[in-house]
């Protein structure tokens, strides 16, 4: 009597779980693609576990939280890994409803995600779409800061030529008229050569002319 | 009418001094620098890409011996000698001349507007290359993140960083948009960068050119030995130099060889002939002449070599890419274990299943994968640096560090050229004394960079990239082939050949050999009509369209062909025919003085004979 209940029950099971079945959703992985050398094999624990991440999921919607891991069902494994699930109800005669199911995985991709070492594109639930990454902007692009230093740079650049350019000009401006001041200031001041102011040389008359050196100076005294 | 006043050596010098270059170095530097340009990476590969690969060369090098070489010496050798920039110049030789130094100030000043733009886009791509991942890396989730955005997913993300994130481009050029303000700051930034190195003329461009003229051959350098290394580079380059000869035949290749060889050396903008002008006159410039158009071909093939090995990466790497993409189609759809069908069990495995079942491997989206197809998919401008290799550069390691040098390399070798742009324009302004002689200098080229920035605006609206197409094709490409002619036939028939060689043996020392005599009397003009012949006739058979980047397109990510409407048909006339205006306009206005003033003499002295010749 129980052999005949337990077949049943697995038949109905069967039937629930199939390809293609109605609320039934295919499931691949890639292990090998994600973790290469560190790739675990595919095998009933395994299949435990995905079971109880699905259950799991499921206890966080509300009405369902006396979802067990043998509602469950897996069924077609391949070499792939791939697989087809189905959630039944504790009256273990139909499926949930596809779209509870979709909700509930979406909402805990992650976590399934990570209890495999798997991420959105190694882990496939196929006709379940993922939810992106939002993107990760910073407050200020990255671009902005830099053109902000480049441009600085270069204000500070142009900035530095022009007034050296005028600097330049205005120094340049400077000694031509500098020159035409001491001419100016020659002919107020007294110049002096050889120590002897040049005036006397201007003077008429007879005066002594300073400017030359008298005998007794020519030689050096013994 | 070769009646033009003698110029002596020392004229326009007696007021100041005219600037000099620090060394030849400089001067060498700034003349490699205007000619090597963004043509030379984007535009030759291509070229020799497209057209029998080693067999290119072939007229590429018949065109620089025979058109390239002389017309650069011609430009050298007036600018050395009559020591002025092109407006100058060209009044020196003959008064009836002076428009053509016009017409190239205002080429010049065209072809700057939309260089510039240019090169604002790149350094917008070099600020975004500083972070990892790069931003054209990956498509951008939509807005319940559910998948990507739509135009991205059926393009590709590199392609919709270029055309919606970067231009936002319209899909239509009646459409004109608004403008961008990311794009408008970087131009802005640019010319602060270019009103930097040319605020004090050469002072400046000779001090900024040691790096910007050299920088670019470092990097090129880096990315050969890198392209070399990496895995399919050897395929690439096979493919680009395997020669076919019979793609001689075409006339198309003579042609474009032509054009490629005159563009690349950025003849007839007066840059080169301003540069000149600042030399001590006796200097060898046929030597410079030489050794400079030597380089800036070298440049090309060096160029060539380090694109293509990266390119031939990039197409090894889509091939297998598409072979993996296939590869797991079958796996999943047979539930093979992973991995077991390795790229080259592929054909075979195929095989096989299309055999065993058909019905389910003709379900599969499954893509033909031939290298030959990715090695085809080439691009010149703006598509190779923005789209082809950007995509490259993804996936090679470290892609952050590969974005920054590239993306610098570029800014560098389109500033270096755009030092000529500017010295074409503000030479002859300064020789002519538009401003008083009490206005700085610094003054006069910020007054030109503020023009040309905000007469570059128009680029920056989002049917900007449409307008940068018009200018590029129409604006410069005629008028400049028109100039080379006037200036070929001005320098040796109304010069004088016989001056103008006098002139190059006080200058060099030697006098010009047959060779020289024979290309700037007869092959070079002769070629130069010919090759203006043909591409207005190429012109005028293809009708005026552009291709618009249209999401709604039923063909999309293929770009659709749209007519120029009328009023942008106008604008392109205008733009093509308003530098060579100055030419006849000048010299009518020339005429016209003329005859004012001998009919003037002729009333004020009606007795003495009046023998002046224009």
């Amino acid at each position: 009597m129980l052999w005949l209940l337990f077949f049943l029950v697995t038949a109905i099971h069967a039937e629930l779980c199939q390809p293609d079945a109605e609320n039934a959703f295919k499931v691949r992985l890639s292990i090998r693609t994600a973790l290469g050398d560190k790739a675990y094999a595919w095998d009933t624990n395994e299949e435990y576990l995905f079971k109880a991440m699905v259950a799991f999921s499921m206890r966080k919607v509300p009405n369902r939280e006396a979802t067990e891991i043998s509602h469950v069902l897996l069924c077609n494994v391949t070499q792939r890994v791939s697989f087809w699930f189905v959630v039944i109800d504790p009256s273990k005669n139909h499926t949930l409803p596809a779209v509870e199911v979709q909700s509930a995985i979406r909402k805990n991709r992650n976590r399934i995600n990570n209890a495999f070492s798997l991420n959105d594109q190694t882990l496939e639930f196929l006709k379940i779409p993922s939810t992106l990454a939002p993107p990760t902007d910073p407050s200020v692009p990255i671009w902005i800061i830099i053109f902000g230093v480049i441009f600085c740079i270069v204000i500070v650049a142009i900035t530095l030529l022009i007034l050296s350019g005028i600097r330049q000009r205005r120094r340049k401006n400077k000694e031509p008229s500098g020159v035409d001041d001491t001419e100016d200031k020659c002919e107020n001041m007294i110049t002096i050569e050889n120590g002897i102011p040049c005036d006397p040389l201007d003077m008429k008359g007879g005066h002594i002319n300073e400017a030359f050196m008298t005998e007794d100076e020519r030689l050096t005294p013994l | 009418m070769a009646h033009a006043p003698e110029p002596d050596p020392a004229s326009g010098d007696l007021g100041d001094e005219r600037p000099k270059w620090d060394n030849k170095a400089q001067y060498l530097l700034s003349c490699i620098g205007f000619a090597v340009g963004l043509g030379n990476i984007w535009r030759f590969p291509y070229l020799c890409q497209t057209y029998g690969g080693g067999a290119f060369l072939v007229p590429y090098v018949i065109a620089l011996v025979f058109e390239g070489i002389p017309l650069f010496h011609v430009e050298l050798a007036i600018g050395q000698r009559l020591r002025k920039g092109s407006i100058g110049v060209w009044t020196a030789i003959s008064p009836y001349f002076s428009g053509l130094g016009l017409g190239c100030v205002m080429l010049s000043f065209l072809v700057s507007l939309y260089y510039n733009t240019i090169l604002a886009w790149v350094l917008w791509y070099f600020l975004n290359s500083f972070q990892h991942p790069l931003p054209w890396s990956s498509c951008p989730p939509d807005l319940n993140r559910t998948g990507f955005v739509e135009e991205c997913q059926g393009s590709s993300a590199v392609s919709y960083f270029w055309y919606r994130q970067t231009l936002n481009i319209t899909a239509d050029i009646n459409d004109s948009g608004s403008i961008q303000w990311r794009l408008l700051i970087c131009l802005a930034a640019c010319w602060a960068v270019v009103y930097m190195c040319v605020i004090r003329g050469i002072e400046t461009t000779g001090k900024a050119i040691y790096f910007t003229a050299s920088f670019p051959y470092l990097v090129l350098t880096i990315f050969l030995i890198r392209g070399l290394t990496l895995p399919g580079a050897t395929k690439g380059l096979i493919y680009l130099f395997t020669p076919s000869m019979q793609i001689l035949q075409n006339p198309r290749v003579w042609l474009d060889a032509a054009t490629q060889i005159f563009f690349s050396l950025s003849l007839a903008f007066g840059g080169h002939i301003a540069f000149a002008s600042y030399n001590s006159p006796r200097n060898d410039c046929r030597k410079d002449a030489v050794v400079i158009a030597l380089v800036n071909s070298m440049t090309s093939l060096y160029a060539s070599i380090a694109v293509f090995s990266i390119l031939g990466f990039k197409a090894t790497n889509s091939y297998e890419h598409c072979l993996d993409r296939n590869i797991l189609s079958l796996i999943n759809e047979f539930d093979f274990p992973e991995q077991s069908i390795s790229r080259d069990d592929y054909p075979a495995v195929l095989m096989h299943l299309t055999t065993t079942q058909p019905r389910r491997v003709a379900r599969l989206p499954l893509k033909a994968c031939h290298l030959e197809d990715f090695l085809d998919k080439s691009a010149s401008g703006p598509g190779l640096a923005f789209i082809v290799f950007t995509e490259a550069v993804l996936h090679m390691p470290g892609a952050p560090g590969w974005a920054v040098l590239f993306f610098g390399m570029l800014f560098t070798l389109g500033l270096s050229s755009m030092f000529g742009n500017m010295e074409a324009i503000i030479t002859p302004l300064l020789d002519k004394g538009v401003l008083p002689r009490w206005v700085p200098k610094e003054a006069l080229t910020g007054l030109v960079c503020l023009a040309c920035f905000l007469s570059a605006t128009c680029f920056t609206l989002q049917s900007g990239n449409y307008w940068l197409e018009i200018f590029d094709n129409f604006a410069a490409p005629l008028n400049l082939l028109i100039f080379a002619f006037l200036e070929v036939v001005g320098v040796v028939y109304v010069y004088g050949m016989k001056r103008f060689c006098d002139d190059i043996a006080w200058m060099t020392g030697r006098r010009p050999g047959p060779y020289w005599r024979l290309t700037w009397r007869v092959v070079s003009p002769l070629l130069l009509l010919t090759i203006f012949v043909a591409y207005v006739t190429l012109l005028a058979r293809k009708p005026l369209s552009y291709r618009a980047w249209n999401p709604q397109y039923e063909l999309f990510p293929s770009r659709q062909e749209k007519l120029y409407p009328g009023w942008v048909r106008a604008a392109c006339m205008l733009l093509s025919l308003l530098p060579v205006l100055w030419v006849p306009m000048a010299a009518l206005a020339q005429l016209l003085t003329w005859r004012k003033r001998t009919w003037r003499d002729r009333h004020v002295r009606p007795d003495t004979d009046t023998h002046n010749l224009p």
